[in-house]
């Protein structure tokens, strides 16, 4: 499989405090690639690096022939990345037309991407003028993915997902995700679930202290669950 | 005069008081919601958009409407795009950082005042209004021009209204305000966004000044009482906040308006600081802002 994305060499620092250091990852095409490791092991900010939002000394994120790095944020989404970020990051003020109208910023045929989204997740469709930040935490998680899914992205980067949501509702999302999958579009999943990870993924990388310490083939970690308790510290 | 007819003419006073006072307060209002940035010279925008008004004003000859209209056109323009200058040259390399754009603006409001002085001069100079129609109420005749001016604002106030919650533009000003991080990740050009605003902020500060300036005069100094009572106004009706700006200046100026007549105006600008440090203890977010995220 050809790669979507390449990372290599990443330094990223908050203020002066380094918090990736020289990380290297390869997304291959239409593969769910998830990353564990503990918190602080620098997950949110290696999928915020690719956005631009925290921007690198030093490496390269290249998404097919562009290279991202050094591009300003708000052309990272137009490159075709798309990111849901850990918590939704809803506006919340606003309805979830305006929020799903945010995502349709960079398109010019808004109307087809929208229609096409809202046939996906079709919970929306009936709450269009409701105010975002009133909507249940499993229809928030839907808009995000939605207002994500507008950008049509060849790339699309998921935090946490499926943090405080009901099993029914996890279900819908992990089923979300591997039906884009078959679409073609590569994703990059932070997931504290092992059992989520095992159900979705194609491959898994090990984040520890900013670095990449391992990736393995998600068959790799049905047979040797030692290896989650070794990053992440529970199986 | 009989006391009805007495508080009606306060109460007229005070609601053109209001009228420039919630424009000049919303261009504050939305630099800081959307920016962060708390803009001590926006009352150096109101003084060089009045200034400019009576250059301008004094540029064009026959009816007083020509220069008045190319004054109401050519002032915000140019104020707009001094603003924009100051965001590009300092606020961006500042990264808007809220308390260094503080200081910075502090050196902007006294950039700007001096160099006023300097080409201006120390003189109030007037500008003549448009037109000198007097309404005949059966009590006293009251300007038709100082009715226009609260016409022109509830308009402008409308149209800003319109712009932030129907259109495109003002969809992304509002995702900048609620959430810059995740509007960039949308593909909405933040710093364009802030550039745009601080323009508008600060045009419409100029605009308020050209409607207001035939009913006072333009002088190097006159941005200061607006500013304080535009800070007063936003601290109020919650920074950030359009309804919570208007109502606010509604409150402000008709109140100054009727205790200035009736007791004095120091009193009305008592009650004022008064009310908001009252707010500022009981409700800091204003009364219709929300809570700091």
């Amino acid at each position: 499989m050809a790669d979507a994305l390449t990372i290599s060499g990443l330094d990223c620092f908050y203020g002066e405090t380094q918090v990736l250091f020289g990380l290297g990852l390869t997304l291959r095409q239409g593969e769910v690639h998830c990353l564990l490791g503990r918190n602080g092991a620098g997950k949110t900010t290696t999928l915020k690096a690719i956005m631009g939002l925290v921007s690198a000394r030093t490496g390269s994120v290249r998404l097919g022939d562009i290279e991202l790095t050094g591009l300003p944020p708000h052309e990272v989404p137009k490159a075709g990345v798309a990111y849901v970020p850990q918590g939704r990051r809803l506006f919340a003020e606003m309805t979830v037309a305006e929020n799903i109208e945010i995502g349709l910023m960079t398109r010019q045929r808004g109307k087809d991407v929208r229609e096409a989204v809202l046939d996906i997740f079709p919970v929306l469709r009936e709450r269009l003028r409701q105010r975002s930040g009133t909507l249940s935490g499993g229809e928030q998680q839907q808009l995000a993915m939605a207002r994500a899914l507008c950008l049509e992205p060849r790339v699309l980067l998921l935090d946490e997902p499926t943090e405080g949501l009901m099993p029914s509702m996890i279900a819908k999302i992990r089923q979300s995700v591997a039906s884009l999958r078959e679409r073609g579009v590569s994703t990059i999943l932070v997931e504290q679930r092992v059992e989520a990870v095992l159900s979705v993924a194609d491959r898994v990388s090990f984040i520890e202290n900013g670095r990449v310490r391992e990736t393995v083939g998600v068959d790799r970690l049905r047979e040797d669950p030692d290896i989650v308790k070794r990053y992440v510290g529970v199986s | 005069m009989a006391f009805g007819p007495h508080l009606l003419l306060a109460t007229l006073e005070g609601l053109v008081t209001s009228a420039v006072l919630a424009l000049m307060a919303l261009g504050l209002s939305l630099v800081f919601g959307v920016m962060r940035v708390v803009n001590v010279a926006h009352g150096e925008f109101y003084m060089l958009g009045a200034v400019l008004a009576w250059a301008v004003a004094s540029a064009f000859g026959g009816h007083p409407a020509i220069g008045f209209l190319a004054a109401l056109v050519i002032a915000p323009l140019v104020v707009g795009a001094v603003a924009l200058v100051a965001d590009r040259l300092v606020l961006k390399r500042l990264d808007y950082n809220p308390e260094a754009t503080i200081v910075a603006t502090i050196g902007l409001l006294y950039i700007i005042q001096q160099a006023a002085l300097t080409f201006y001069g120390a003189d109030a100079r007037p500008v003549q209004a448009p037109f000198n129609y007097r309404i005949s109420l059966p009590w006293f005749g009251y300007s038709g021009y100082k009715l226009a001016v609260i016409g022109a604002s509830v308009a402008l106030l409308l149209t800003t209204w319109l712009v932030l919650s129907r259109t495109r533009v003002g969809l992304m000003m509002r995702a900048t305000q609620y959430d810059s991080e995740t509007a960039q990740a949308f593909g909405i050009p933040v710093g364009r966004v802030y550039a745009g605003v601080f323009a508008v902020g600060a045009m419409l500060a100029a605009i308020a000044a050209v409607l207001i300036v035939p009913t006072s005069q333009a002088h190097y100094l006159m941005g200061r009482d607006p500013l304080l009572l535009s800070f007063i106004v936003v601290i109020i009706g919650g920074l950030g906040s359009l309804r919570g700006t208007v109502v606010a200046a509604l409150l402000i100026g008709v109140s100054d308006g009727i205790i200035s007549m009736f007791f004095s105006p120091t009193l009305a600008k008592i009650i004022a600081t008064l009310v908001v440090a009252m707010v500022l203890v009981f409700r800091p977010q204003g009364l219709f802002g929300t809570s700091a995220r």
